[in-house]
């Protein structure tokens, strides 16, 4: 079984700024079992597709409801945001509800369990 | 040719050029300024280059290696766009005065207006990049403050590099929808130039119509909106006298600008020999019945309903119901705005208190326009309303 730990921080924090992986964090990282993780871009570089009518809606930013809870994360390899985008719709579209947040990731790396 | 005025011509090639080497918005727009300081010291001593876009191409991207290489931090990187830098514009390096640049302005509209981005980021980027107005100008015409626009352009600079949002024409899946979200951000910024805001956006939005229409000739909508726009601002000295809002029938025709409107015809024309027609087309074929006198008021009621089936929109309903009411009297009008739901707007209830006026419903016509005036946003509308109301009031 695989788990996804999902960790907020304080948003906008420039990509400059982002220094090296904490030394005790990075221990656990490295750790076998763990064979995914992922450093975000902050909240403000996401896109956010829903269904609306028959149709995706794009909005700028990420999705924000507090009945709604990050169920998933998938890694896709693409050219740019327009192939992320194909993918993210055809997976919403294949939903019945919810919504997909597309963020580039900013580092990572991530190991078959 | 004054350098501002060589600026604003050159400005949007020259930022989509760099931006297509540099592949990043911001990296661009610092050596592209650079590039246009040096030729505001240069041009007017040593005289304008022969091909003044690659001349400005060539100093910026100079610019941008030396940059670059002065960023030590970033080592790995700056050999890749190192090397993006001396393979791409080599033309321009060897002769700077006469290269050929290729325009790749659409690249960056299309950037600039992606759905990923806001819909008030996409029209500050698209005025900043293509048009070449500064932040400053852009938080003017606006109305909000310097550092909102500012941190609106960074973040929407930002994205576009994070996000890897393309810099390219869209492939034709995708193109009527993309192409949909461009035309929509020039028109959006026309309308806000209708407000009478200190820069004129209008003007500037003609300008984006244009270079639009030069790089997609083939596409009917974007020629239709750039003879939607010249026919709309072909009424602008009219559209206030004294202050006040003029309604078209009362307007001095003298005052319309006539070569914007035979331009605005002869483009709408060539708009109708293309395939894929859409609502711009609809919307020019409608302004240009307006102006014709007298108004063929059938034709305009069934292109505005050609119009509702393409859009859904309750404001182009409003507008058949107006037209309706010129064929079969206020009544008839009248009977379609109470099926709109449109109490937030402004038009609705100085639509509602027209009819409601020559319907001789007077009572219910001074409500209407008490709450068109207190929703009048400008000063020419609220002069505009007072004068009806007070026609009103004198009759009673």
């Amino acid at each position: 079984m695989q788990y996804a730990l999902l960790a907020y921080g304080h948003p906008a924090a420039p990509r400059e700024a982002a220094g090296p992986i904490d030394s005790a964090i990075a221990e656990v990282l490295a750790r076998p079992y763990v064979s995914g993780w992922v450093r975000l871009h902050s909240d403000e570089s996401a896109t956010t597709l829903r269904n609306s009518e028959g149709k995706t809606l794009l909005t700028d930013g990420p999705f924000i409801d507090s009945k709604e809870y990050l169920v998933g994360l998938i890694m896709i390899e693409a050219e740019n945001l327009d192939g992320a985008l194909d993918v993210a719709q055809e997976l919403q579209g294949a939903r019945t509800g919810g919504a997909i947040e597309v963020r580039p990731v900013f580092e990572g790396l991530f190991r078959a369990a | 040719m004054p350098l501002d005025a060589v600026f604003r011509d050159h400005w949007g090639r020259v930022l989509a050029t760099l931006t297509g080497v540099l592949g990043d918005i911001e990296l661009a727009e610092e050596a592209a300024a650079d590039a246009f300081a040096i030729a505001a010291e240069r041009w007017p001593r040593d005289g304008e280059p022969a091909s003044p876009v690659g001349w400005l191409v060539a100093t910026a991207r100079n610019r941008a290696i030396d940059q670059i290489r002065r960023q030590q931090v970033l080592a790995a990187k700056t050999k890749l766009l190192a090397r993006n830098l001396e393979a791409v514009p080599e033309a321009a390096m060897h002769d700077p005065a006469t290269a050929i640049i290729p325009d790749e302005r659409l690249e960056l509209i299309f950037t600039c207006c992606h759905p990923a981005l806001a819909l008030d980021a996409r029209v500050a980027l698209t005025l900043r990049t293509l048009g070449g107005l500064s932040t400053e100008e852009i938080a003017l015409a606006f109305l909000v403050p310097f550092e909102t626009m500012s941190k609106r352009l960074t973040r929407a600079k930002h994205k576009v590099r994070d996000a890897r949002i393309p810099f390219a024409v869209p492939p034709d899946h995708r193109l009527p929808d993309r192409l949909g979200a461009v035309l929509a951000v020039v028109y959006l910024i026309f309308n806000e130039g209708w407000g009478g805001g200190r820069i004129d956006l209008a003007a500037e939005a003609i300008r984006l119509g244009r270079a639009l229409a030069g790089l997609m000739p083939d596409e009917a909508e974007v020629l239709a909106l750039l003879a939607l726009m010249l026919m709309h601002d072909a009424r602008r000295p009219a559209r206030i006298r004294n202050g006040q809002l003029v309604p078209l029938d009362d307007q001095d025709r003298s005052l319309w600008n006539e070569q914007h409107i035979a331009e605005g015809r002869q483009i709408l024309q060539a708009a109708l020999t293309r395939e894929h027609t859409g609502p711009y087309v609809v919307q020019a074929a409608i302004a240009e019945l307006h102006m014709r006198q007298p108004r063929d008021w059938r034709r305009i009621a069934a292109l505005y309903e050609t119009l509702a089936r393409q859009t859904g929109s309750p404001v182009v309903e409003m507008n058949r119901a107006i037209a309706i009411a010129e064929i079969h009297g206020p009544e008839a009008g009248l009977a379609i705005l109470d099926t709109l739901e449109l109490d937030h707007y402004r038009y609705f209830h100085s639509t509602l208190a027209d009819l409601l006026r020559r319907a001789g419903r007077h009572g219910d016509a001074r409500r209407a326009y008490q709450r068109a005036l207190d929703l009048a946003q400008t000063d020419p509308e609220r002069s505009f309303l007072r004068h009806r109301l007070t026609e009103l009031k004198a009759r009673d």
